[in-house]
């Protein structure tokens, strides 16, 4: 028993600190909006986004027809969740604005605005490792900055209104391309909607050492926050960018619906890296795609431990040969979370290779599911998938699921799909308990051990930001 | 009746029930028949119907006016087993079909179908052998679709009870290889406490032909039931399993081969069902692809809150043999309890050119060498029903299909 105790005061000395942090993002400033869409959507909600932004007409165009695709789209719920139902679009608000332009510098950043990201940390981590940093806050980017020679070489990192109206011979061609507006309902209703979000160009041949990072952090109740990120590697170049986001708990429930698009061009390479960390009543319905070009490799890296419902399957269209595409996810369910997770794979050329491996915790009485698609279509040669996909369930109430879809054609490629279901074994836990370490340690070292293969593939400083977010959410799930 | 054999037709006529069949099956099958009048079509939106091909659903025409031949290989049977045509069963054991006739709900997409059935069936067989008894011989039924646009609609229903074993083999084929037929066949396994069950269906239908067929299997506890499909038959086939396992120690395999060439289009979809603590499952299903051909593959692995300790296992192999052929595969889980060790599978992949020149290397042809390898990788599946003589009659059928191609 002694040992039990020498252990509890060492956990309470790091409490005070764990606590702080568990707390990190449920915080919020009173709102002081110049801007503001008002309450449900209709065709007037758009037109006003637009004059508040002084779209181009064909972004204004773009906005209202994909407003009647998204009234013509049915809720997914004949496969999903019906939770979705619990959604209502017509008490949502969508546009929440300061109006002004992203701020270069910090300073001039207003001050919530710039506590808030200061409390989270973006300023700080700016300085110790990224090369470019924005911060979104509600509908708009408050601040975007990229190191000066970055900015040198050619590289563009703005926000998408900057994007679509000061780049507009990059920006457009891609645009709306790897994801259409109709490839789903929400992806249609960002598309009515969008604000923020990232605009990338990485020049031919340019490899971005250090990652760039978006922050989005929404402070507003009954919010919808719909950001576009657009991602151009050119020719060989390559490029990291991690995205971070929280939010406040609120009483009511918040709507997070982003459109991501990559593109990499031949030989080019992109990681995305995201941590979802948002509080537990935030409905997370995200659409993120990337095309391979020939050799080009998309990864993304998917981490996601908050909200209250995530539906999100990254996918990757490998469109020329030897493109490779991947997808490595983790997603931890706890009581009142459903992480409806998984990864798209589409391959489209000859040679191309893609690999999924997605972990998943369920934790008290959360539910974590995978979902995801392979399609080899006819008349290609040599392509390979491999997926693996492992859920681990710590109590009696957790619940896990997995739905993939496998379709190929032809003889000549090799697909495999492989899942298993486990529990952290009772002789796992006995081992360390006789050495000393208590159960709830021992869980989360076993915990710890079960994802840690994929937490490597993390950037350092959020692999050890991550390793600290699941010890925290598996706290008091034992015993 | 005034209606002639040419304006029949299976879904419009209203089926009518022989007079001399209890007053409860006549009421079941007209309310079944109201059942399939307003079921809704599957539709593309239906995900048990996803990668499937709905054009295959159009049974306009058919009729079912015609008693097809079906012929009984009954072993002898030790005292007490009752083994009779479905039809005579209702009239001398009315009590025990009602009990246990299509109890379970055809939740795989084929609710429609199976209301169809309900209403039309009118053949088949009804096996009951009672506690502690052991059928050694397999009983065997033949199904021969005869006729072009004949439908059947055979039901098999098997009871075993406490402690009891019996294996039966069912057996569809066509009189002649043009005439198209249909056949929705529906069967019923209940595996009473500590009982082995073991059944086993070979589909041959000519390549006209379609062919939906439902199992429902349900497993007592401590009862082992295996239910095996060969599928080398027919232009479309959609095969819907079911096993529920409601008892501790229930343990249920569920094999099938599937051998399409040509334009062939098989549709399998399964569920395996734990519904009590300690149960186990095994689920098997390979498919050797050659021509045009295209399977899909979609299982789900059910546990229930409170099913902890579950073994349940599902592996789908697809073998594609060329270059045109489609494999869909959608194996799930959803998993509600704990303590549970669940896994599934599934891969499509072809021979490699080691293994061929392994063969060639000892003197046998690349062709012989490609067959030799394609029935290894069924077999495996069939020699986990462990029944000599049922294993002897799928490996003729494999063979059958195997010296049809090229």
């Amino acid at each position: 028993m002694s040992y039990d105790t020498t252990i509890d005061t060492i956990d309470q000395e790091t409490q005070e600190a764990i606590d702080i942090d568990r707390t990190k993002g449920d915080f919020s400033y009173p709102e002081k909006h110049k801007y503001d869409a008002g309450v449900g959507l209709s065709e007037d909600t758009i037109n006003y986004i637009s004059d508040v932004k002084n779209d181009p007409d064909w972004v204004r165009a773009f906005r209202l027809k994909a407003y009647e695709t998204f009234l013509s789209k049915p809720m997914p719920t004949n496969w999903a969740t019906e939770d979705l139902n619990n959604i209502h679009f017509d008490k949502i608000r969508y546009y929440l604005a300061d109006g002004q332009k992203p701020m270069r510098n910090w300073e001039d950043v207003p001050p919530e605005v710039l506590e808030t990201f200061e409390r989270l940390g973006v300023p700080e981590q700016e300085r110790a490792f990224l090369a470019g940093v924005e911060a979104q806050y509600d509908s708009e980017t408050a601040y975007s900055s990229v190191k000066e020679e970055l900015e040198k070489d050619g590289v563009i990192f703005v926000n998408s209104t900057e994007g679509l109206k000061e780049h507009e011979e990059v920006f457009r061609p891609w645009f709306g391309k790897v994801i259409p507006t109709g490839d789903n309902k929400f992806s249609a209703l960002n598309s009515a909607v969008f604000s923020g979000g990232s605009f990338i160009y990485i020049p031919k041949g340019l490899k971005v050492k250090h990652p760039l990072q978006a922050y989005f952090r929404i402070n507003s109740e009954n919010f919808g926050q719909f950001e576009r990120t657009l991602i151009i590697a050119d020719e060989g170049a390559e490029v990291m960018y991690m995205e971070g986001c929280t939010a406040p708990k609120f009483e009511s429930t918040t709507l997070h619906s982003a459109v991501v698009e990559l593109v990499a061009m031949k030989g080019a390479k992109i990681q995305y890296v995201t941590v979802q960390n948002w509080s537990s009543n935030v409905f997370n319905l995200v659409t993120k795609r990337g095309i391979a070009h020939e050799d080009a490799e998309v990864r993304w890296i998917d981490c996601n431990i908050g909200s209250r419902l995530t539906m999100k399957y990254p996918g990757v269209v490998m469109k020329g040969e030897r493109a490779r595409g991947e997808v490595i996810s983790i997603a931890l369910a706890n009581s009142g979370q459903h992480q409806d997770t998984g990864a798209k794979m589409i391959h489209a050329a000859n040679n191309t290779t893609s690999n999924v491996v997605s972990k998943s915790i369920s934790v008290g009485e959360g539910r974590a599911t995978y979902r995801g698609q392979v399609l080899i279509p006819k008349h290609l040669k040599g392509c390979k998938n491999n997926t693996e996909c492992d859920a681990l369930m710590i109590n009696a109430t957790s619940k896990t699921d997995t739905y993939p879809a496998i379709t190929v054609r032809g003889n000549q490629h090799v697909t495999q799909h492989e899942a298993s279901v486990s529990q952290v074994s009772q002789e796992m836990l006995f081992y360390m308990q006789q050495r000393g370490i208590s159960e709830a340690a021992a869980m989360s070292l076993a915990v710890n051990g079960f994802i840690n293969d994929l937490v490597s593939e993390f950037p350092m400083e959020y692999s050890v930001e991550l390793k600290r977010l699941i010890e925290l959410e598996m706290e008091g799930s034992v015993g | 009746m005034s209606t002639t054999i040419a304006q029949m037709n299976i879904l419009e006529t209203q089926p009518q029930t022989a007079s001399d069949l209890p007053e409860w099956f006549v009421a079941l099958q007209q309310q079944a028949w109201q059942e399939f009048l307003n079921a809704p079509m599957p539709s593309r939106k239906d995900e048990v119907w996803r990668f499937g091909n709905l054009k295959q659903l159009d049974f306009d025409g058919f009729s079912d006016e015609k008693n097809t031949e079906i012929k009984y290989s009954i072993p002898t049977l030790p005292e007490g087993v009752i083994c009779l045509p479905f039809a005579e069963a209702l009239k001398q054991h009315g009590d025990l079909v009602k009990e246990h006739f299509m109890k379970a709900e055809a939740r795989l997409g084929s609710a429609k179908f199976a209301a169809l059935h309900k209403a039309r069936v009118k053949s088949g067989l009804f096996v009951y052998v009672p506690d502690g008894v052991r059928v050694e011989k397999p009983i065997e039924v033949s199904h021969v679709i005869a006729g072009n646009k004949e439908a059947i609609f055979p039901h098999t229903l098997i009871i075993t009870g406490k402690n009891s074993e019996v294996s039966v083999l069912d057996r569809f084929s066509s009189a002649n290889e043009d005439d198209a037929g249909l056949c929705i066949a529906f069967n019923d396994l209940i595996a009473g406490d500590g009982s082995k069950l073991t059944y086993c269906a070979v589909q041959e239908l000519n390549l006209n032909s379609r062919m939906i067929q439902v199992n429902a299997t349900t497993v007592g506890r401590d009862a082992h039931a295996v239910a095996f499909t060969l599928n080398t038959g027919s232009q479309w086939a959609r095969n819907e399993s079911l096993s529920l396992l409601n008892a501790e120690g229930a343990h249920s395999d569920m094999l099938s081969c599937s051998i399409p060439a040509g334009t062939q289009q098989y549709d399998q979809r399964t569920y395996q069902h734990h519904a009590a603590p300690h149960t186990n499952s095994d689920l098997l299903y390979k498919n050797t692809l050659f021509g045009t051909s295209k399977t899909v593959f979609s299982g789900l692995i059910l546990v229930d809150e409170g099913a902890h300790y579950t073994d349940a296992y599902q592996t789908c192999r697809n073998l594609m043999m060329e270059d045109t052929t489609e494999a869909n595969s959608m194996p799930g889980l959803e998993i509600n309890a704990d303590q549970v060790k669940c896994s599934h599978g599934s891969t499509a992949a072809s021979i490699s050119d080691e293994e061929i020149f392994y063969l060639q290397a000892r003197g046998i042809g690349p062709q012989q060498a490609r067959r030799l390898i394609a029935k290894g990788f069924s077999v495996e599946a069939v020699e986990r029903m462990r029944n000599e003589r049922l294993e002897e009659v799928v490996i003729e059928a494999i063979d059958r299909k195997f010296s049809s191609i090229r």
